[in-house]
């Protein structure tokens, strides 16, 4: 009966085929969707904790109040001592100071006269501890175009773009003209050792890569930063231990009113990443539910179509005496075979698609041009272990359930009436 | 009357709901067939012999009387038994074939079979059987499409015949076919009731039949108004 059935449904096309091409193609497109914002997001997401954000990090209250202004007046003080504590507090994160920092940077020519200049976002973090893993968070081996990376306080990386535009030349000296943490001018001359491409738009217009150390003497910031960065161990943002850690945290010091408490932020609290975060998560339950409510709509109209041209064949199968509850086993059956070979096909294209796109990526970067949000200027897909069910439950899902209700008509039918279509 | 009645309609009324009242099909029906009948309902259009038929085939129930079908009520039968009843003891032959298009001559034959669980080698000695009644074994792989009319007619009449039940039921079978094609059949079904002592029962109004029926049923707006025995040319 089994193979009396497959035989009908594969030369019976649009029976097979249409449902086919259906559930192939909606799998293959959630498949591909659910890997693109999983892709997506957690570049932004990665981009931002890296640069910017961390999993967690500490500030000062009245530097979080003005963050975006990067007020170094209100930095950490006695930044080695808090990380100490920190460290023993809550050893699954890795604790990192960092000092973000505006000025110029004013390019001599021989006589020491100013030959060009232009503004920069500095970003000081630890370059030269061996046990430091800064280099490998901001990718900074792969981000390198020219020269090398910094091995003494006062050497810097500069954006490649920057380093183009205003023609700095490697290992010359370059000066920092900024503001001190006492609000007293700043000069310090750093060396150009290296300059960086991260393909990321806001961190390539102007970016300044130093060593905390360096930046420390050059702001006399001796034992302060602005910031202190927690990263999990394994790299991933874990929402319940982050607010776990945070409300401990901020507990100690609820009662203390002095600005410069320090107060701990998720990397949810900052750059409206808890929104996307959100977003990005619900985008793919939406997508899959919009999925499936298509599909099975889709799919229980090609039954009902397929019903109404199938009732003469009903209506005879039920003269040879096969009961309405075996009829309807055959079509829930036939549902079973296409939407199981139609998820396969459409999760391996889905798939295959993905992969594509996490290898080769899409540039986006005439997007981004004029972007303050960090996100990669190549989007990549990204494929997890769910890929690979993610787009067939729902699709196995929607073809038997559309099945299942267009077949509900043969239930509802008087067994005569459904007979009575025969005598056309 | 043959031998042993195997079907018996008993004060048998139908009626269908119809605008705000209800229209009555088949009023006060009492009839009985028995084994081995070649017998014609016989009416003009619209006088209830389709209905009349699907109540003996356990397709719809009377709405007063009972019909007992092989010793069962089918008032009393489960959607389940009625299938089971017609599975066993019962052939449908249709005005219009009725054919699966999807499968071929083989395949529509076996289907009765397959539904019987009849193993792979009974079954195939059966269809080829019931072709060989109807004179088709040699179109096994044509596709209903590929037939005439007459041809797909035989076809229908190998299905109803292929599991051997006790009764066959055909509603109108000659009106779609030519004389001679209407003949063909006519004969093929009489010599499968001599030979196997089926029981047929046809609803009809065509002369070509008629001639053929050992009893004639007439129906005249739901009323049987004769019963007669014929005497076969
Ligand atoms: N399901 C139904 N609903 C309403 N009226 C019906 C239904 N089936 C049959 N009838 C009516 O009952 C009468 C007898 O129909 P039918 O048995 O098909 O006649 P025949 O087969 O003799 O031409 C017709 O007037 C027909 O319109
Ligand atoms: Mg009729």
């Amino acid at each position: 009966m089994m193979r009396f059935l497959l035989k009908g449904l594969i030369r019976d096309r649009s029976r097979s085929l249409f449902p086919l091409l259906i559930v192939t193609m909606g799998v293959s497109i959630t498949v591909l969707v659910v890997c693109w914002v999983n892709g997506a997001g957690g570049d932004v997401i990665r981009t931002n904790a890296r640069f910017f954000t961390g999993h967690v990090k500490i500030m000062t209250r009245a530097y979080a109040e003005q963050a975006d202004q990067m007020p170094n007046d209100l930095a950490l003080l006695k930044v080695n001592e808090l990380i100490a504590g920190l460290k023993k507090r809550y050893p699954q994160v890795r604790w990192v100071p960092r000092i973000r920092f505006g000025g110029l940077l004013d390019i001599p020519d021989e006589q020491g006269e100013t030959r060009t200049q232009g503004p920069v976002m500095g970003l000081a973090v630890d370059l030269i501890n061996a046990e430091s893993r800064e280099v490998k968070m901001l990718n900074l081996e792969k981000a390198l175009v020219r020269g090398r990376l910094p091995r003494a306080p006062m050497e810097i990386l500069i954006s490649d773009e920057f380093a183009k535009k205003l023609g700095v030349p490697l290992n010359e000296p370059a000066t920092l003209i900024g503001s001190t943490m006492y609000g007293g001018l700043a000069m310090q001359n750093f060396i150009v050792v290296g300059t960086v491409r991260f393909g990321i738009a806001p961190m390539d217009r102007g970016a300044m890569i130093a060593d905390i150390s360096g930046v420390q003497s050059a702001l006399a910031m001796d034992d302060a930063a602005g910031e202190v960065l927690g990263f999990f161990r394994n790299d991933l943002y874990d929402p319940a231990t982050a607010h776990r850690i945070q409300s401990e945290f901020n507990r100690r010091f609820e009662g203390n009113d002095d600005e410069f408490t320090p107060v701990m932020l998720t990397l949810e609290d900052q750059n409206d990443l808890g929104t996307a975060l959100r977003i990005f998560e619900s985008a793919s339950s939406i997508m899959i539910f919009i999925f499936v409510m298509v599909m099975s709509i889709v799919l229980w109209n090609t039954g009902l179509m397929g019903s109404l041209r199938r009732y003469g064949e009903m209506g005879v199968r039920l003269a040879i005496g096969e009961s309405k509850g075996h009829i309807y086993g055959t079509l829930i059956l036939e549902a079973l075979v296409i939407g199981f070979v139609g998820s396969v096909a459409g999760t391996m294209l889905g798939l295959s698609a993905a992969y594509y796109l996490q290898v080769h990526g899409v540039d986006i970067s005439g997007m981004v041009k004029n972007s303050s949000v960090l996100m990669s200027n190549v989007m990549r897909a990204k494929i997890s272990p769910s890929s690979y069910y993610i787009g067939f439950i729902p699709g196995f899902l929607a073809t038997v359930l559309g099945s299942m209700i267009s077949g509900i008509g043969i239930f509802k039918r008087q067994t005569a009436q459904l007979f009575k279509e025969l005598e056309v | 009357m043959d031998k042993a009645a195997i079907i018996t309609v008993e004060n048998v009324y139908k009626s269908f709901p119809m605008g705000t009242g209800e229209f009555t099909a088949l009023k006060e029906v009492n009839l009985t067939f028995g084994e081995g009948e070649f017998t014609g309902i016989v009416g003009p259009s619209g006088s209830g012999k389709t209905t009349l038929l699907n109540i003996i085939g356990s397709l719809d129930v009377p709405t007063k009387g009972k019909a007992i079908v092989m010793g069962r009520n089918i008032n009393d039968l489960t959607q389940k038994e009625a299938a089971d009843l017609r599975n066993r003891y019962l052939g449908f032959i249709f005005q219009t074939y009725n054919l699966l298009p999807v499968y071929n001559v083989y395949e529509n034959v076996e289907l009765p079979l397959l539904l019987l669980g009849m193993p792979s080698k009974e079954r195939d000695t059966a269809i080829r059987q019931a072709l060989d009644w109807v004179g088709l074994s040699d179109k096994i792989e044509s596709r209903p499409a590929q037939l005439s009319g007459g041809e797909c007619q035989r076809v229908a009449i190998a299905r109803a015949m292929v599991k051997k039940p006790k009764i066959v039921l055909a509603d109108e079978p000659t009106a779609n076919l030519d004389a001679k094609n209407s003949h063909h059949i006519l004969r093929t079904m009489e010599a499968l009731n001599r030979e196997l002592g089926t029981t047929f029962i046809f609803a009809t109004h065509d002369e070509k039949v008629i001639r053929y029926l050992r009893r004639k049923v007439s129906l005249e707006d739901g009323k049987v108004v004769a019963d007669q025995s014929m005497k076969t040319q």
